[in-house]
């Protein structure tokens, strides 16, 4: 059977993203970051979202994308998987689409330089649009931090 | 029924009613002919039951309902306790817990009973005492189940005379269906048809515990009549959802016999009391005196629903407000800023009055996360004397300062390390009883669980009595583990060599405990309690015993920290561990061993920098010829911290920095400052080695 979910869309190095809404908090402006010191690179430090101290995370940079300033379209989209919180920077958010489970189609091997495992699958949209499903799982793989972190510290 | 609503209700209060239930066995152990510690603890198992079986938790409500029909008989003098029972009723009250739990975990809290079940039905029997010789006043009892009332001697006058006057004496037993509903309502007909044909005399329970619907499913009466036996039986039976009528006619023989029953059970609770004190009790935790007499006391008063004026919050909401306050708190501080600026004494006077308010707020809001020790103590006494039975040792345990607050966050951590230590005094510190007596101490080893408050720290202090610390042995086998080596030994202080016993090669080291009879696992209980902020030292004398201290922070919410400034950022540093501030020249740092080393007050000690560890981006001091340093401390080694620039004292509201960094370098945790900017705040013992 298949099921419509809810996704945000959002765009980063031209390509289009998507992510379930369940898992998204809040879509935020960018807030003033807090560097913390000897993390990742792709780790920009941490944000104060009303009161709860929350990590960020640049996109672009978990991918390996090339990197862009931040300006007035970038957004920090605040997502929670059981117990984690963290912020995903963004190049813009653009949208809200209801998709089939079933228009999901494996990922191929290569994908505009992300990495497979990073992702959930393709979604070809009617408008030609490629969206491409994120494995937040595997973008929150903690313990690929920690192997990072021995490695720099 | 949709029950859920009342699911984390229900959680609570069974939790209590466990909790009760558990002191109360405790103390009654301790006490076994106190029958009103068999009363608190009827009601307790009464509520459960109750409670258990309207959100259809069967097993609960089974179990709970073999337990009392034990109690019950104990409660009316009819059975003395007995380790057997004791040891049973616990199991039980292990099953209550683990069913309870299920249901906590989101189960359905089922569970295999019958054996227990089948052990308290046994006791109810009278079986489990067939081949005991003291078990004369049970048998007697048994034989006359129906003087479940006892009858004052007015009262047996009374029936007397009415015999006398050639009405008939009865004794009803009257059960109603188990899916009753209005119990009371069932019941209260019931007596009205019985008062309409004659006179009451006595109930069991008591009227007004029927009326309140304290009772089970069956009451008996003593009732006067001249009706006859079918009719009384045919009129009662007239009620609907009445189970069954039993109606014993009395005569002049068995009352007297009841009479000299009645004398004689007030004797045979001398004699219990007797006997029960020469039973050998196998007890293990004793709460003091003292302390136990308002607690029961407590449990009493809660039973009987006096209302403690106090009400349920869950923890969540409490974090919530406490964001919620530190928002408000930085919009405070911008306000405050805008008023100086505008200096309008309308908007001054408003400010100043708001901060007022909200500073008082603060100190409440703390408050409400303030939780009393004995939520963790409470376990202990059962622990401890599950532990020392299984050990064969006989061990009292002493708990003073129960009522010491903590903030809840710690409350919530500190459990684990103290039942690790306290199993560590029990199971390594308390010799057993022959090696006891041969060092000519008491048989009964003591253990006392003390808190206090002192300064901004709470103390939780663990003594035993034991055999203390063997310095030797200690010291033989952390050379044998390479942890010291022998040239080393000989220099350590007492304090050094205990304080091996946290180090993580000990613990894992299985014949070591033999050896110096300490160390399993303490590494664990360093490392919690450090991670709460807090610190854990040894005190021990050989032959006379062992003292662990825990010192706690008060509040894991708030500290004072230091606020300093590396180029555009800002970090906080606690003020717990900070010495001292100053300023230091260029010329004074040296080079020692490839290290840089100040003198500080006669002594040297190394110098980190700051900017250098964390990477600042925008700062760097190699070029000043005066840097600003913080000393800080840990244990007794002190380092300096070069900073750029000292913000000032402040008192910081402690943030997680979440569940995505596990394992950061140098920093425990963030916080918001006025601004709302988060700085992170410097962990000092990470820098010290």
């Amino acid at each position: 059977m298949a099921e419509e979910t809810k996704f945000i869309v959002f765009s980063l190095a031209h390509e289009e993203y998507g992510v379930e809404v369940d898992k998204v908090r809040t879509i935020e402006r960018m807030l003033p970051i807090t560097r913390v010191p000897r993390t990742p690179a792709f780790v920009k430090g941490v944000i104060n979202l009303r009161g709860v101290v929350v990590p960020i995370i640049d996109l672009r940079e978990r991918f390996n994308l090339p990197q862009a300033e931040y300006n007035e379209n970038s957004r920090m989209i605040i997502v929670a998987l059981a117990d984690l919180e963290v912020g995903l920077i963004v190049d813009s958010a653009s949208d809200v689409i209801d998709l089939d489970t079933d228009e999901i189609a494996d990922p191929p091997e290569v994908v505009g330089g992300v990495k497979a495992k990073y992702l959930r699958g393709i979604a070809k949209l009617d408008n030609k649009r490629l969206l491409v499903m994120l494995n937040l799982h595997e973008v929150l793989n903690k313990n690929e931090i920690i192997q990072l972190e021995s490695i720099e510290g | 029924m949709d029950t859920n609503q009342y699911l984390s209700m229900f959680i609570d209060e069974s939790n209590d009613h466990l909790q009760a239930l558990n002191e109360n066995l405790l103390a009654l152990e301790g006490n076994p002919q106190d029958i009103s510690i068999v009363q608190n603890i009827f009601r307790s198992a009464h509520t459960l039951k109750g409670m258990s079986a309207t959100m259809g938790y069967e097993d609960i409500a089974k179990l709970t309902h073999e337990m009392e029909n034990v109690l019950d008989l104990v409660r009316n003098s009819k059975l003395d306790m007995d380790a057997f029972i004791f040891d049973t009723l616990f199991k039980g009250l292990d099953s209550l817990e683990t069913m309870v739990q299920d249901i906590i975990q989101g189960g359905s809290g089922t569970a295999d009973v019958t054996g227990i079940v089948d052990n308290l039905k046994k006791i109810v029997d009278g079986e489990h005492v067939m081949n005991k010789s003291e078990s004369g006043s049970v048998k007697s009892s048994s034989e006359r189940p129906q003087s479940h009332i006892e009858l004052d001697e007015f009262q047996l006058s009374v029936l007397g005379q009415s015999m006398d006057q050639g009405n008939h004496v009865y004794f009803l037993e009257v059960s109603l269906r188990e899916d009753c509903i209005l119990k009371a309502v069932r019941a209260y007909m019931v007596f009205d048809q019985l008062e309409q044909n004659g006179e009451v005399v006595k109930s069991s329970p008591s009227v007004q515990d029927i009326e309140q619907e304290k009772f089970d499913r069956s009451f008996s009466v003593y009732y006067i009549s001249g009706k006859e036996e079918t009719e009384i039986e045919r009129f009662i039976a007239s009620v609907s959802e009445v189970d069954f009528v039993k109606v014993t006619l009395m005569d002049a023989e068995s009352l007297s016999s009841m009479e000299a029953a009645s004398k004689a059970s007030q004797e045979t609770a001398v004699g219990i009391s007797n006997v029960s004190a020469t039973i050998p009790t196998v007890t293990a935790a004793k709460i003091p005196a003292a302390d136990s007499v308002p607690k029961a006391k407590a449990t009493g008063n809660a039973g009987a629903q006096v209302s403690n004026r106090t009400i349920r919050v869950d923890i969540e909401r409490l974090d919530t407000l406490m964001n919620l306050f530190s928002e408000l708190l930085i919009d405070r501080v911008r306000l405050e800023q805008l008023a100086s600026e505008l200096r309008k004494p309308e908007l001054t006077e408003t400010v100043e009055h708001m901060s007022r308010v909200s500073s008082d707020l603060q100190n409440i809001v703390l408050k409400l996360r303030m939780v009393p020790v004995d939520s963790v103590f409470n376990r202990f006494p059962r622990m401890i004397r599950d532990l020392a039975k299984s050990l064969d040792k006989k061990v009292d345990l002493f708990i003073e300062g129960a009522d010491t607050e903590l903030d809840r966050t710690v409350i919530d951590e500190i459990g684990d390390p103290l039942v690790h230590l306290l199993r560590n005094a029990v199971d390594h510190g308390v010799e057993p009883t022959q090696d006891r007596i041969a060092a000519g101490k008491d048989e009964t080893g003591t253990v006392s669980l003390r808190a206090y408050h002192s300064g901004n720290s709470v103390f939780i202090e663990i003594e035993e009595d034991g055999r203390g610390i063997n310095r030797d042995g200690v010291l033989k086998s952390a050379i044998s583990k390479g942890v010291v080596s022998a040239e080393q030994a000989p220099l350590m202080s007492d304090e050094e060599v205990y304080n091996l016993l946290f180090s993580a090669g000990f613990s894992t080291a299985e014949k070591i405990s033999d050896i110096s009879g300490r160390g399993v696992g303490l590494d664990v209980v360093k490392a919690k309690i450090t991670a709460l902020g807090g610190n854990v030292s040894i005190d021990s004398k050989l032959g006379v015993g062992t003292k662990f201290s825990v010192q706690l922070p008060l509040t894991l919410s708030i500290i004072s920290a230091m606020l300093v400034k590396l180029g555009s950022e800002k970090y906080a540093i606690p003020l717990s561990s900070i010495v001292e501030t100053g300023v230091i020249q260029k010329q004074d740092i040296r080079n020692v061993h490839g290290s840089r080393m100040i003198e500080y007050r006669n002594q040297v000690i190394p110098i980190v920098s700051l900017s250098e560890l964390f990477l600042s981006p925008d700062y760097s001091e190699t070029d000043e010829v005066e840097t600003e340093i913080v000393v800080i401390r840990k244990g007794d080694k002190l380092a300096a911290l070069t900073v750029e620039e000292f913000i000032g004292q402040q008192e910081i509201v402690l943030k997680s920095l979440g569940k995505y960094f596990t394992s950061l370098y140098a920093v425990s945790g963030a916080t918001i400052l006025g601004d709302g900017q988060v700085a992170l705040i410097i962990d000092p013992n990470a820098m010290i080695k």
